[in-house]
């Protein structure tokens, strides 16, 4: 080993750390996916352009996603750290000329606490934010993902210089061994266990890899840390490589994260400069270099070997695992193939130490988990919790419940592969093992919130719809099956369920389950199974009643009019696409159900609430 | 002005920037959907010959992947987000009135060449959902009554000179 591995890192970090010291000026705005649909990068120019305008030497940071997705495009403006909601272009000259000038907060972009209505005034203050433990997610906010010198002021690659100046690879598998991390991709297997697998493996070259293919629907927490801390998931798997003694890494990201390739390339292409990929790395005789592979748009290449597959150039097929990936994986050669969040995990473990890491979370499973916190709920967005955090902690405390007064009714955890939780079971801790003691799983952390108007037939049949699409068709009983147990929901759905189905649909995603090779077949019964689990009522009031409780099934509901409520606005009459609304002005409207279509279009236009569902 | 390339003559390029190896399949194929808006069927041909794989193979992955399109695409691309989140924000009712709006089914292309529609799994923006993607502009928040103005208000900016 050389003597003094990391001075380059430590160098640039002493010249950066006081860059966003405690009492530094600066503006941070939320550069992620989600702020950027609503807006944030013109407000970020807003901002440049004003202060340039203004000869102020402020410095304008595009972060990473902050994680309140729904306010955005959030501002926080530091050393006060003043969180600013829904900020727009035109806001800008009044924040400089207020708060940056005179300290002065704007009332009217702060955040109200929905109960109290109460100004808030500082991120940390915010009930979404308060009972959060951000270790892994929180750093986005305070660098720009696109600058290397960021991620070293918050002690970036100080994980690396560590693991090559003074650790072997054994000591830094066994201590992610004894931190207990487990893959955060959804089959929550121990790292250290892959990582001890492949070390041992024979064959050369090695691989090791990141599975960037958030395919499941609802779950986007993977994007946010490629897009707004890439070089966490870097040094992650440069430390890995070298535990397992690879060379060679790859970062297959989906095809519909075009920011995530972006900012990963560029954090690449830096790391390259600096000497922390590529040969030699920080002068040891360690080299290791990482390519990027886009995914082109199949749910089943997230599967470990129609990844390999995939990144191999061919359709992404699983095989059968007689033979591990780490003995056999990309081009049948040893390799990790861990999630992004698992490898943005690893830096920590080691900057922080094993026992921290352990402290955090339940016996089974340590450390944080990021959330995805969407659908029915009031505050959606990104959320990092300790493992062990219960349900309710997270819909009600951190989610701030159901919008509109309407009530919860279910949690869909896990994507396609998991289950629907019901109200009875908000206690339970969420961690790998409790989630799958349900009937769910944690999956890559999507919690899709429903309440009262969610149909549980109808989510089961749009998971089954998915899967339909999605297997990739080696297996019979997964090809044929999934298309069966779709079609019966189909029917259930369109008032046409028979007596009985439900008894079917339990035994062909048991048989699903049995006879598929991957965990695609494996687990695509759960939505179904889980459904029918906890809220069979809806599935027999489809069938025997013909009737949607909640009110979705376009086949067994009709729209009506309240005339009580209604104003006789005509705002439904123009929405209706079908002309089937008629009515005079001021006096009660009238729905024709023979041509209404059931669109919904009208419910959305009408302020009243005069619209009915039966 | 040089002259446009050729279908054979552009693919050609792009596999050979790819080293000519059949492991970069899946982005070669990429590099040729971005260059002609879809896959024809001469590029196909010409990245089996220059790759030196069987036609099958080239075929197999530009039909297992959904993000590859054999048919011209329009001018406009409009992904209709189908993510769980979205789908419970009423994403389907949604499409429909996307489909009624421009009087097509997902994976076909208006008469004028002017719109594809698409259904994509999740774009990941599940906070702002329904999520509507209309070439790389993410729309948030979309409901029924916006899809209208937003399909007018992109026909209108193209007819712009």
């Amino acid at each position: 080993m050389i003597e003094n591995p990391d001075t380059q890192a430590r160098q640039i970090l002493d010249n950066l750390t006081l860059y966003y010291g405690p009492k530094k000026k600066f503006v941070a705005i939320c550069a992620g996916t989600g702020c950027r649909a609503s807006g944030s990068v013109q407000v970020k120019e807003a901002f440049e352009a004003e202060f340039k305008k203004q000869n102020m030497d402020v410095d304008v940071l595009a972060t990473g996603c902050l994680g309140f997705c729904e306010k955005g495009p959030m501002v926080i403006i530091h050393p006060d750290k003043y969180f600013y909601e829904h900020v727009k272009v035109e806001d800008v000259p009044e924040i400089i000329s207020k708060t940056i000038a005179k300290g002065e907060v704007i009332s009217r972009l702060l955040y109200r606490h929905p109960d109290t209505q109460k100004a808030l005034f500082r991120e940390d203050d915010l009930p979404f934010y308060k009972k959060q433990h951000r270790v892994v997610f929180g750093r986005n906010g305070m660098i720009d993902p696109s600058r290397i010198e960021d991620y070293f002021a918050i002690d970036g690659y100080q994980a690396l210089a560590k693991v090559l100046g003074e650790m072997t690879p054994d000591a830094v598998i066994s201590e992610v061994k004894k931190a207990g991390l487990r893959g955060r991709g959804g089959g929550g297997f121990h790292a250290a266990v892959k990582w001890e697998g492949v070390r041992k493996a024979h064959g050369d070259p090695k691989y090791v890899i990141a599975n960037g293919d958030e395919g499941d629907p609802g779950a986007y927490m993977d994007r946010s840390l490629m897009e707004g801390n890439p070089h966490s998931v870097i040094e992650g798997m440069i430390i890995g490589a070298y535990a397992v003694g690879a060379h060679e890494g790859y970062i297959y990201v989906r095809n519909e994260y075009p920011l995530a390739v972006e900012h990963l390339t560029m954090a690449i292409e830096a790391a390259r400069e600096k000497g922390l990929l590529g040969k030699n790395i920080l002068g040891t005789d360690f080299s290791f270099d990482i390519h990027i592979n886009k995914g082109a748009g199949a749910f089943v290449c997230g599967e470990s070997s129609a990844l390999f597959a995939s990144i191999e150039g061919r359709a992404g097929e699983p095989r059968a695992k007689y033979v591990h990936a780490v003995e056999k994986g990309l081009y049948d050669k040893p390799t990790v193939l861990n999630n992004v969040e698992t490898w943005a995990n690893v830096p920590l473990i080691i900057n922080k130490g094993a026992d921290w890491y352990a402290s955090i979370g339940t016996e089974g499973s340590k450390g944080t988990k990021i959330f995805s916190l969407v659908g029915k709920i009031n505050n959606t967005g990104l959320i990092e919790v300790p493992m062990g955090t219960t349900l309710y902690e997270i819909i009600y405390d951190m989610g701030g419940g159901i919008p509109n007064g309407r009530k919860f009714k279910a949690v869909q955890t896990g994507g396609p592969s998991g289950g629907c939780i019901p109200e009875r079971l908000l206690d339970i801790p969420v961690d790998f093992d409790k989630l799958y003691e349900v009937g769910s799983m944690m999956g890559s952390g999507g919690m899709i919130v429903m309440d009262d108007t969610s149909c549980m037939v109808d989510v089961a049949r749009y998971f089954l719809e998915f899967l339909k699409e999605e297997s990739c068709g080696k297996c019979v009983p997964c090809r044929e099956g999934i298309r069966r147990m779709s079609d019966i929901l189909e029917d259930i759905c369109a008032g046409h369920g028979r007596e009985g189905d439900i008894d079917i649909l339990e035994r062909m995603g048991a048989a699903i389950a049995d006879g598929s090779l991957c965990a695609l077949g494996g687990s695509a019964p759960n939505p179904v199974l889980s459904t029918i689990r906890y809220f069979r009522d809806e599935y027999e009031a489809h069938i025997r009643d013909h009737r949607c409780p909640a009110g979705v099934c376009k086949a067994l509901i009709t729209y009506s009019i309240n005339t009580e409520k209604c104003t006789g606005c005509g705002v439904c009459l123009k929405a209706c696409a079908v002309n089937a609304i008629t009515g005079e002005k001021k006096k009660a409207h009238i729905i024709d159900s023979e041509k209404c279509t059931r669109c919904g279009a009208c419910i959305q236009s009408c302020k009243f609430n005069a619209i009915q569902v039966k | 002005m040089t002259k446009p390339m050729s279908v054979p003559a552009k693919t050609r390029q792009i596999v050979k920037k790819h080293g000519n190896n059949k492991s970069a399949m899946i982005a070669v194929l990429q590099d040729i959907q971005e260059a002609f808006n879809y896959l024809p069927k001469e590029a196909l041909k010409a990245a089996a010959k220059q790759m030196n794989v069987p036609m099958s193979r080239v075929y197999e992955a530009a039909t297992f992947y959904t993000a590859f399109s054999l048919k011209p695409r329009g001018k406009h691309v409009v992904k209709i987000c189908k993510g769980t989140a979205c789908h419970v924000r009423g994403a389907a009712i949604l499409q429909d009135r996307f489909e009624t709006t421009l009087g097509i089914k997902p994976g076909e292309t208006t008469k004028d060449g002017n719109f594809s529609l698409e259904t994509v799994n999740c774009v990941g923006a599940c906070a702002l959902g329904p999520v509507v993607v209309i070439n790389t502009d993410y729309h948030g928040q979309v409901t029924i009554n916006k899809v209208d103005k937003i399909i007018k208000k992109i026909n209108e900016e193209g007819a712009k000179p």
